[in-house]
C-alpha cells in the first residue's frame, strides 16, 4: 500500500491499513482493486479504480489470469483436434468458435461449397440456440450483480432448457468440439427435433416472462438507463460490434453483410436501439432471442435428409458415435464397417484419426456474428497436417477495451453494470 | 494501368517468376546422402525451396467468384488513394476470395489513415492485428497481419506487413485505430513485434516478468510426460508428428 499527498493506493493489504492511513492523510482518491477474483467480474478481470468518493474517475483493465495458451498448442494438434480446443474459448458460445475455425479451415481446402447442407442448416440451428444461452447468461449474471436474484435464477433455468438440447444433440452441456471440419461430428438424434420444437413452443413464454420482469421495472431502469453510454463513433473506434454496436444504432449484423452457412436464405430482422446504455443493449439482446426462434423454426422446415459431413473420405471425420445405456460411445455399426468390410474405410479411418488430413498452404479469415459480436478466426496453413497459426479475433477481448470509455466520471456501482453490459467472458478474453 | 503497360508485366512474367522462386525461402537441403563426407552423387547439395511469395496479376476480379467482386475496385481506389506512395502496396494477393495487400512497413500508418479517412475506401473497423512467425523465411520473418472491414462498402482486407527478427519494429496504428491497442500488446507479448508509437506497449496476457514471446516458433510449447495405465504419453511437441 502506498500513500501519497493525491492517492491512497488500496490494491492489497489490510483495510483497516487502509482506513487509518485514509484518515491521518488528506488524500482523497483511493486505487482500488476490483478482483481478479469477484463475484461481479466474470471470472477472472481485474479492474483497477481510481475513485474520488463513489466517483470512478479512471478504470483501468488488467487481463490474463485465464491464458491458457490454447493458441499455441493448436499448433502441436490435427487441424480436427483443434475443435476441441477453440470449443473452451469463450465457453458461453463454444458452438461460434467451433463454427468459426471450421470455415476457416473449409476455407483453407476449398471446400466450403461442398459441405452438406443439412450440416449447415444444423450449424444454424445450434449456433441460435447457443446465442439464446449466451444472452440468458449475459442478463441472468447482469441480475445478480444488480442484486435480482430472481432474474438469475429465471435466466439459467431457461439456459438450461437449452442446454438440453445441447446435451442430447452433441453429448455435453458445454465444449462440444460438435462442430467439426467439414460437416458436424454426427447427425441430430432421435427426438432432437421433437424437443427443439417444445422448445419453440415454450420459449416465447419465458422471454415474455422476462420481459415483464425487467422491460420496466422501475429499479431496473433505475439502474441501467443511461448508465455507460458509448455513442456510435465510439463503438466504430474501440472496434466495439454485435449487440454493443447495434444498441449505438447501426444495425451491422455480419449474418446480413457477410452471410455463411446459408444465413441469407432466412429471414429474419436485426433488432437496433439508438439509447447507446445498458438498457438498450438488454433491449437488443432479448429482441435478438426473439429472433433466433424465428430462424430456429425456419431450420426445422430446412431440416432434408441427407448426410452431416463431407463426403470426401481424405477429409470426412469418420468416426461414427451412437447413444448407448451409458451415453455417446463408439458406434457398434462402425466398427462392424471397418473391421470387418471394408480395408479402405479402416485405412481412411486409421490416416485421419492418426494423422489427419493436409491443409494446403495458405492464409484464410473467417467471421461469424457470434452472440457477443464479430468472431473472427484467422487460420494459417503451411501445408501440413497441422495449423501453423489460428489466431482468434475475440469480441470480448476487443469490447474490454471500451470499460474506460464507459466507466469514467460514473458510480462505483455503475462500474458492476457497464462491465457485465458488456458480456465478457474471460475465456474467450485471454484465450 | 494502361493496357501496354500489362501487356509488358505480362510479357516479362516467366522470368518474374524465376526471380522470385529463387527469392523463395529453402525449406529443405539435400536429398539423400550426406551434404559432408563421401556423398558424391550431388544430390547433397539439392535444395528444395519453399512456395514463392505470391504475387497475383491483375485483373483481381474473377467474374466466376462473386466473393471477389469488388477486389479490382478496391486495389483502384487505393492506388489512387495513396497517389504517390503507391510504392507502398508491395505485391498484392488473392486467393481463396480474400484479398490482401502486402505493404512496406514504413507506410502503415499512413495507408492505414487512408483506409478509414478516404471516402473511397473508409474501412472503418479494424478488427486487429496479430503475428504469424515464419523462421525460415529469412528477413521476413516476422508478419504482422491486419483485417480492416468497411461497413459503408461491405468489403474486407487483409494487410500483411513484414520485419526481420533482427529488427522487429513495426509503427502502431493506434493512432488511427484506437482498437487496436490491446491487439498490438499482444502481438508484442506473443511475438515480440515492437510496435512504435504505441502509447503504452506492455505485455497483456504473460506476467509483466515473463522471459520469452511464446507464440514464436522458437518458443518451445513445454508440458511433462503423463503417465496412464502403466504407458507414458509424452508431452504434445515430442509426439509423432507427421508434417
Amino acid at each position: 500500500m502506498t500513500v501519497t499527498e493525491d492517492y491512497i493506493d488500496a490494491s492489497g493489504g489490510d483495510w483497516d491499513d487502509v482506513i487509518e492511513k485514509a484518515q491521518a492523510t488528506s488524500a482523497e482518491r483511493l486505487v482500488v482493486n476490483m478482483g481478479p477474483q469477484h463475484p461481479s467480474t466474470h471470472g477472472v478481470l481485474r479492474l483497477i479504480l481510481t475513485l474520488d468518493g463513489e466517483t470512478c474517475t479512471e478504470a483501468r483493465v488488467a487481463i490474463g489470469y485465464l491464458h491458457t495458451g490454447i493458441e499455441k498448442n493448436m499448433e502441436y494438434r490435427t487441424w480436427t483436434q483443434g475443435t476441441t480446443f477453440v470449443t473452451r474459448m469463450d465457453y458461453l458460445t463454444p458452438l461460434f468458435n467451433e463454427t468459426a475455425y471450421c470455415l476457416a479451415v473449409e476455407k483453407l481446402l476449398g471446400i466450403t461449397e461442398r459441405v452438406p447442407e443439412r450440416a449447415s442448416v444444423i450449424r444454424v440451428m445450434m449456433m441460435e440456440l447457443n446465442r439464446m444461452a449466451s444472452h440468458f447468461v449475459a442478463m441472468a449474471t447482469f441480475g445478480m450483480e444488480l442484486g435480482a436474484t430472481t432474474v438469475m435464477t429465471n435466466g439459467f433455468r431457461e439456459r438450461e432448457m437449452i442446454l438440453d438440447i445441447f446435451e442430447l444433440v452433441t453429448g455435453l452441456r458445454m465444449n462440444h468440439a460438435y462442430v467439426r471440419p467439414g460437416g458436424v461430428a454426427q447427425d441430430l438424434p432421435p427426438g432432437a427435433v421433437g424437443q427443439v420444437r417444445e422448445l419453440l413452443k415454450e420459449m416465447p413464454k419465458r422471454i415474455q416472462i422476462m420481459r415483464k420482469l425487467l422491460d420496466e421495472n422501475p429499479v431496473y431502469l433505475a439502474r441501467t438507463k443511461d448508465v455507460a453510454y458509448l455513442n456510435l463513433p465510439g463503438c466504430m473506434a474501440l472496434g466495439v460490434t454485435g449487440p454493443l454496436l447495434r444498441a449505438s444504432g447501426l444495425a451491422f449484423d455480419l449474418r446480413k453483410s457477410k452471410p455463411y452457412c446459408g444465413y441469407e436464405g432466412y429471414e429474419f430482422d436485426v433488432p437496433v436501439s439508438d439509447g447507446g446504455d445498458v438498457y438498450a443493449r438488454y433491449r437488443v439482446r432479448i429482441a435478438e432471442m426473439e429472433e433466433s426462434l424465428k430462424i430456429i423454426e425456419q431450420c426445422l422446415d430446412k431440416l432434408g435428409p441427407g448426410p452431416v459431413m463431407i463426403q470426401d473420405a481424405k477429409i470426412g471425420w469418420p468416426a461414427k458415435l451412437a447413444l448407448g445405456p451409458d451415453g455417446l460411445g463408439n458406434s457398434p455399426d462402425h466398427i462392424a464397417h471397418i473391421m470387418s468390410s471394408s480395408m479402405e474405410a479402416l485405412i481412411h479411418h486409421f490416416k485421419l484419426v492418426t494423422e489427419g488430413f493436409r491443409v494446403p498452404a495458405g492464409q484464410a479469415y473467417a467471421a461469424v456474428e457470434s452472440a457477443k459480436g464479430e468472431l473472427g478466426c484467422y487460420a494459417v496453413s503451411d501445408g501440413g497436417t497441422r495449423p501453423h497459426r489460428v489466431h482468434f479475433r475475440d469480441p470480448s477481448f476487443t469490447h474490454l477495451q471500451a470499460v474506460a470509455a464507459m466507466c469514467e466520471g460514473g458510480t462505483v456501482a455503475d462500474v458492476i453494470a457497464a462491465v457485465a453490459s458488456i458480456d465478457p467472458v474471460m475465456g474467450g478474453v485471454d484465450r | 494501368m494502361s493496357e501496354k503497360e500489362r501487356n509488358e508485366e505480362a510479357a516479362e512474367l516467366p522470368e518474374k517468376q524465376g526471380r522470385e522462386r529463387l527469392a523463395a525461402p529453402v525449406k529443405r537441403t539435400g536429398m539423400f546422402g550426406g551434404s559432408t563426407g563421401g556423398d558424391t552423387s550431388g544430390f547433397g547439395g539439392l535444395q528444395v525451396r519453399g512456395s514463392a511469395p505470391a504475387n497475383s496479376p491483375r485483373p483481381y476480379t474473377d467474374p466466376d467468384d462473386p466473393r471477389t467482386a469488388d477486389f479490382d475496385r478496391v486495389a483502384d481506389d487505393l492506388e489512387a488513394a495513396l497517389g504517390e506512395d503507391a510504392g507502398a502496396v508491395e505485391r498484392v494477393e488473392v486467393a481463396l476470395g480474400e484479398l490482401t495487400f502486402h505493404v512496406r512497413r514504413e507506410a502503415l500508418l499512413e495507408l492505414a489513415r487512408v483506409l478509414r479517412d478516404d471516402p473511397a475506401l473508409r474501412y472503418e473497423l479494424c478488427t486487429g492485428v496479430t503475428g504469424v512467425h515464419f523462421p525460415d523465411d529469412t528477413g521476413r520473418e516476422l508478419r504482422a497481419v491486419y483485417h480492416f472491414r468497411s461497413i459503408s462498402h461491405n468489403s474486407e482486407i487483409r494487410v500483411v506487413t513484414t520485419c526481420p527478427d533482427a529488427d522487429p519494429h513495426v509503427p502502431s496504428i493506434v493512432s488511427v485505430y484506437p482498437t487496436n491497442d490491446w491487439h498490438e500488446r499482444e502481438a508484442w507479448d506473443f511475438f515480440g513485434i515492437v510496435f512504435d508509437g504505441h502509447p503504452a506497449l506492455t505485455r497483456i496476457q504473460m506476467p509483466d516478468d515473463w522471459r520469452g514471446h511464446p507464440q514464436r516458433k522458437d518458443y518451445p510449447l513445454g508440458g511433462i510426460p503423463v503417465e496412464y495405465r502403466g504407458a507414458t504419453v509424452p508431452p504434445p511437441d515430442e509426439r509423432r508428428s507427421y508434417t
